[in-house]
């Protein structure tokens, strides 16, 4: 072939059966994604092959970790008009249409990852094969980055498993497994490795009949039933998310609503709909919140430390669920304390997530068997990473390092859990101080991906390394914190909180104070929020910060502490609580104040504007990416800083002055509002 | 070990215990215990290897014995071995003989290291007797199959037509399990004809079986079960002692319970007989070579094992006879045993066991011995309590008895004992243990 220097992305290889294996192997990347140069070569590959005389098409990648991964994101943060947006859009349906109108079936060959783009491709293709292993995703994950899908998804997987099940996949972004993909109708096989390219010659060398929906899912995409479905979606979709905040899902219902019976006019209208999304300031922020999750993954690459073995000490809640996190993931794990009555619930509430994240009773034994509780701690000397997550007593710590030092392995990782405690207060009580490492994970330890790893003044700057990359190791987000009092999350979320109960104790009801906070963006209310981290946690990590911030610590939150009202877990907090659900009362006509929104937002800006000052991160990426994650700061807005920025430094700041002028020295503007 | 050794033994290397562990006896309560067979060896396990200074690869091999592994456990010691990260090198087998597979897997190990096929081994015995399974008789079985092989309606309904209620009834296999099919009598029927042959009242049973749940209390109050590891299970509970103890029995409550194998007249009571019961006992061996290379502990040597056959409706009385064996071969007098650990099957099973090594007719009639065996001081035998009061997983007795009586060797600065148990079928297993004086 005179041309085939000219294709650098997709090998093609005609077999003696007359199959053509098209291959995308997309130059200079690790991941395959359907950037403008992919999909114009395929556009090329296809209209050569359209003519040639084979029975079948194959697609498939060469990439180990997957089939494609989705669209480029990168090219999304380029294109800022809906113009430029909408002819993207249309240029890939005419490519993704050739391949649906081929004469002989065409089958996309799935492993790994098989995401957005990467899946609209596929279903573009008559038939799906799809190896059955655990590392096989399939979905469409483009809400969570603000749009929908936009290579003709919405169109075709309708139309292949119903609307029901379609419109579940794309609203939730949720990815399935090969096995769970196969009983959506999603791919026509599931099979092992060791029949994956029998399974593919075998489908086009005798074709079977593709995959229709059943009778009910197909009455379901009828312009009868459509509103009615529609409607219901709308409102499962509104209990989760607002509409101006988040605006893809309405607009996914609509599109599928409106324009269902022309797949012509929906394939424009899908481009459309998504040119003006991805234009809109909430996927641009998104994809921003994207690139930062990014970012600190791609913390964890240096160095070779792996870790096989941790050693937890401590099975309270956050211990215990460490602990279970990392035999989630794989890791052999000792779990220490003092007495079986303490280890049992830990054990049960591993017992509980494995179940329910790993389903299959044999991978729940084998969980299991990986986590063992540990009276005596004879894991100590076998770990490679030994996290301390005792109560938060300095003394104690010290006495524990003491006594755990001398036993672990040289080289093994000493980690404390500390929520506020600063890592020189603790690492004198080390032979080697620079070893101890802080890793701090947010409650619970299984949703929040957040870890800040906390260097102290000692602490060895490879040891700070190996930490990074445990955390990728677990699948956790990193994020380098510097010791100081609070490190970054807690800091941030503490005069926020502070504030809203200061609010409360001034007789603004709680609902109010946490509608405001919701209305903003925020997963949850900052009351709701103290309830859950516990107001006896709040209230000693507050001490700690008023100490050395000189902030006051509101009378309230310790006449509530005092009172045996500590939040969710003990039934009663600011809300009281009926089977961990706290019992809001109606609001009806109390007006909040006017700036209550501000007060709380503001108290929380101010203190992330101090911090990026103070350098408690090293830049302001980190600290909006660690902002977002370990505390669900609205991500629609982008983090913090980025939130500033948008909205111009100037009028917040003059806005914290006006705050300050009623309220308090509090919410003086920290120096580093100058900087921005 | 500078005793003399029979000229057989002599080309034997020593083989010694290093550790063991086992799980607390948990009582089956009419339905499946928290535990599977394979859970409970591994259980046992995971902190007996975590606190070795080797690694779980570094065993020759694993050997278990298990009377009832559960359907998802074929050849259970290599599910164990797996699970407890031995890794896919170490091989691992499993070993069957009624009551005394756990010592029998010992036995095993014993033996290889003795002769120099292997030089590390981890072996004991598994049993969740709470999970026996229950089966379809062979009839509905046949029916099943056809019901399988019905393609149409028609033969369907003709199948359905064939089934009767008899067909359901399942079969319970742990009862199964207890009934010698050779003779047709359940273990308890066995102990009644001991009872009888030797004049055994119920009055004796009930005392015997009161002192070993005294024994077994004294001993939990004391922290003598040094040897039993926790178990915690997914609901959040744990297990941290055998729960077959009865702190508030008495005698009089013991006489108010009815027989259960020969009603109404009999003598042998849910009371007086062993627990139906699960748990797992594991035990480490080494060869010399392996106690120095990974500079090993040790807490006893295990010195000589023997086999006996006795009539299986009287299997009660094996350990008469492998103890009299062994005894022989050793050039051992009784009383030379600081030490007895006998499994209490049924209290009247080791009353007879007692009265028959003490009977001068039976020991010349059966034994060919001209003087009785002796008698074995009270103070000596099963002093922490026993099947009656512990509960005798089947599977895992065995290798119970063997840990506990090192254990109770050491405690007391003991040199030598024998740990032995009957065996349903009509057979009986004796192992005799060493240590050296700390």
């Amino acid at each position: 072939m005179t041309e085939e220097h000219a294709f650098e992305h997709w090998q093609l290889e005609i077999d003696g059966d007359e199959i053509a294996w098209l291959t995308l192997d997309k130059a200079g990347a690790p991941v395959n994604t359907l950037s403008v140069d992919v999909i114009a070569e395929l556009d090329r590959r296809l209209q050569a092959l359209s003519e040639a005389p084979v029975k079948g098409l194959v697609i498939r990648s060469a990439k180990p970790n997957g089939f494609i991964a989705g669209a480029d994101i990168k090219e999304f943060l380029e294109v800022r008009d809906v113009d430029e947006a909408t002819e993207l859009m249309r240029g890939c349906h005419t490519v993704l249409d050739r391949l649906e109108a081929f004469p002989y079936p065409t089958v996309a060959l799935i492993h790994g990852f098989c995401l957005g783009g990467g899946l609209e491709l596929a279903l573009a293709c008559r038939y799906r094969i799809a190896e059955d292993e655990p590392a096989t995703r399939l979905g469409l994950p483009e809400v969570r980055l603000g749009i929908h899908p936009g290579f003709g998804g919405t169109v075709r997987l309708p139309r292949l498993i119903g609307p029901a099940q379609a419109m579940q996949l794309m609203l939730t972004g949720r990815s399935v497994s090969a096995r769970a993909a196969r009983r959506l109708g999603l791919v026509d096989y599931a099979v092992p490795r060791r029949q994956w390219l029998r399974a593919a010659r075998e489908v086009v060398l005798h074709p079977p009949a593709p995959h229709r929906p059943g009778r009910l899912q197909r009455l379901a995409n009828t312009a009868a039933v459509r509103p009615l479905l529609a409607a219901y979606l709308r409102r499962s979709v509104s209990r989760r998310v607002d509409e101006c905040h988040y605006p893809a899902p309405y607009a996914l219902i609509e599109l599928w609503n409106k324009y269902a019976d022309d797949p012509r006019n929906m394939l424009a209208q899908e481009a459309h709909s998504v040119a003006e999304l991805v234009t809109g300031s909430t996927a641009q922020n998104l994809i921003r919140v994207f690139f930062l999750q990014e970012r600190l993954k791609g913390l964890g690459k240096a160095g070779d430390f792996h870790a096989e073995h941790v050693h937890v000490v401590g099975a309270g809640v956050m211990g215990g669920d460490i602990a279970a996190w990392c035999a989630l993931r794989g890791l052999r794990v000792t779990l220490q304390d003092q007495s079986p009555e303490r280890l049992a619930p830990a054990i049960g509430r591993a017992h509980d997530l494995f179940r329910k994240r790993l389903r299959q009773p044999r991978l729940v034994q084998a969980a299991m068997d990986r986590l063992m509780p540990d009276l005596e701690g004879l894991g100590v000397r076998h770990a490679d990473v030994v996290v301390e997550a005792i109560f938060e007593n300095a003394d104690a710590k010290r006495a524990l390092y003491q006594e755990l030092e001398p036993r672990m392995k040289a080289g093994a990782l000493l980690a404390t859990n500390t929520s506020s405690i600063p890592l020189e207060e603790l690492d004198q009580a080390l032979a080697q101080p620079g070893r101890l490492v802080g890793l701090h994970f947010f409650n619970p330890v299984a949703k929040m991906q957040l870890v800040e790893i906390v260097h102290g003044r000692d602490t060895d700057p490879s040891v700070v390394a190996q930490a990074t990359r445990f955390a990728r190791q677990i699948d956790r987000l990193p994020l380098p914190v510097k010791s100081t009092p609070g490190f970054l999350v807690n800091r941030i979320l503490m005069p926020y909180l502070l504030e809203a109960v200061l609010l409360e104790s001034e007789g603004v009801p709680p609902e109010l104070i946490d509608r405001a906070a919701v209305q903003f963006g925020m997963p949850m209310g900052p009351i709701e929020l103290a309830d859950t981290v516990g107001l006896d946690i709040c209230l000693s990590v507050a001490e700690i910060l008023a100490q050395s911030l000189g902030t006051t610590v509101p009378q309230r939150l310790r006449n509530l502490v005092q009172a045996g009202r500590l939040g969710r877990k003990s039934g009663q907090g600011f809300y009281p609580y009926k089977k961990g659900k706290p019992q809001k009362a109606r609001i009806r006509r109390e007006q909040p104040p006017a700036d209550l929104q501000d007060r709380l937002v503001l108290a929380l800006l101010n203190e992330a504007v101090a911090c990026l000052r103070e350098g408690v991160v090293e830049n302001e990426d980190f600290l909006d990416g660690g902002i977002v994650f370990g505390t669900g700061f609205a991500p629609f807005r982008g983090g913090p800083i980025h939130y500033i920025r948008s909205e111009g430094p100037e009028a917040l700041r003059a806005r914290l002055e006006a705050l300050a002028r009623a309220h308090g020295e509090r919410f003086t503007p920290d120096a580093g509002w100058e900087a921005l | 070990m500078a005793e003399q050794k029979s000229r057989a033994k002599a080309k034997l290397r020593p083989v010694y215990v290093v550790d063991g562990s086992r799980t607390p006896f948990l009582k089956a309560k009419g339905q499946p215990g928290p535990f599977s067979a394979a859970d409970l060896a591994v259980g046992a396990g995971r902190p007996l290897l975590a606190r070795q200074p080797f690694g779980p690869d570094a065993f020759d091999e694993v050997i278990l014995g298990c009377v009832m592994p559960g359907p998802d456990e074929a050849n259970i010691a290599r599910v164990v071995a797996l699970r407890l990260g031995c890794g896919k090198k170490v091989p691992a087998w499993t070993v069957q003989r009624n009551c005394a597979s756990g010592m029998q897997a010992l036995d095993c190990a014993w033996y290889h290291i003795a002769t120099g096929r292997s030089e590390l081994v981890l072996a004991g015995g598994t049993e969740a007797m709470s999970r026996a399974p229950v089966l379809w008789d062979l009839d509905m079985v046949a029916w099943l199959g056809q019901w399988n092989a019905a393609k149409t309606l028609g033969q369907r309904l003709k199948a359905l037509g064939r089934l009767r209620p008899g067909h359901l009834k399942p079969v319970i296999g742990l009862l199964r399990g207890l009934t010698d099919p050779v003779v047709g009598l359940s273990m308890g029927q066995t102990a009644e004809n001991l009872a009888w042959r030797f004049g055994i009242d119920r009055q004796a049973m009930d005392e015997f079986a009161l002192r070993s749940h005294q024994r077994l209390a004294r001993a939990q109050d004391e922290g003598w079960l040094e040897e039993i590891e926790t178990l915690y299970d997914g609901a959040g509970h744990f297990y941290d002692r055998d729960d077959g103890l009865r702190r508030d029995t008495t005698l009089e409550k013991l006489g108010r319970l009815k027989p259960v194998f020969d009603r109404p007249f009999g003598q042998v009571t849910a009371g007086n007989s062993a627990q139906v019961t699960d748990g797992a006992a594991l035990l480490i061996l080494a060869s010399e070579e392996a106690v120095t290379r990974h500079d090993l502990s040790v807490l006893g040597c295990i010195e000589d094992c023997q086999w006996a056959g006795v009539d299986p409706a009287e299997m009660g009385l094996g350990p008469v006879h492998a103890v009299a064996q062994l005894l022989k071969r050793q050039r051992l007098a009784m009383d030379r045993v600081d030490y007895w650990e006998i499994n209490e099957a049924f209290a009247a099973q080791v009353l007879a066991v007692l009265a028959a090594w003490a009977d001068k007719d039976y020991c010349r009639e059966e034994l060919g011995r001209r003087t009785p065996l002796g008698e074995i001081d009270p103070e000596r035998l099963n002093v922490d309590g026993g099947g009656i009061s512990l509960g005798h997983p089947v599977g895992a007795s065995g290798a119970r008895i063997v840990l506990h009586l090192l254990h109770v060797l050491r405690r007391n600065q003991a040199r030598r004992g024998i740990a032995t148990l009957c065996i349903g079928g009509g057979q009986g297993g004796a192992m005799l243990v060493t240590r050296d004086k700390d």
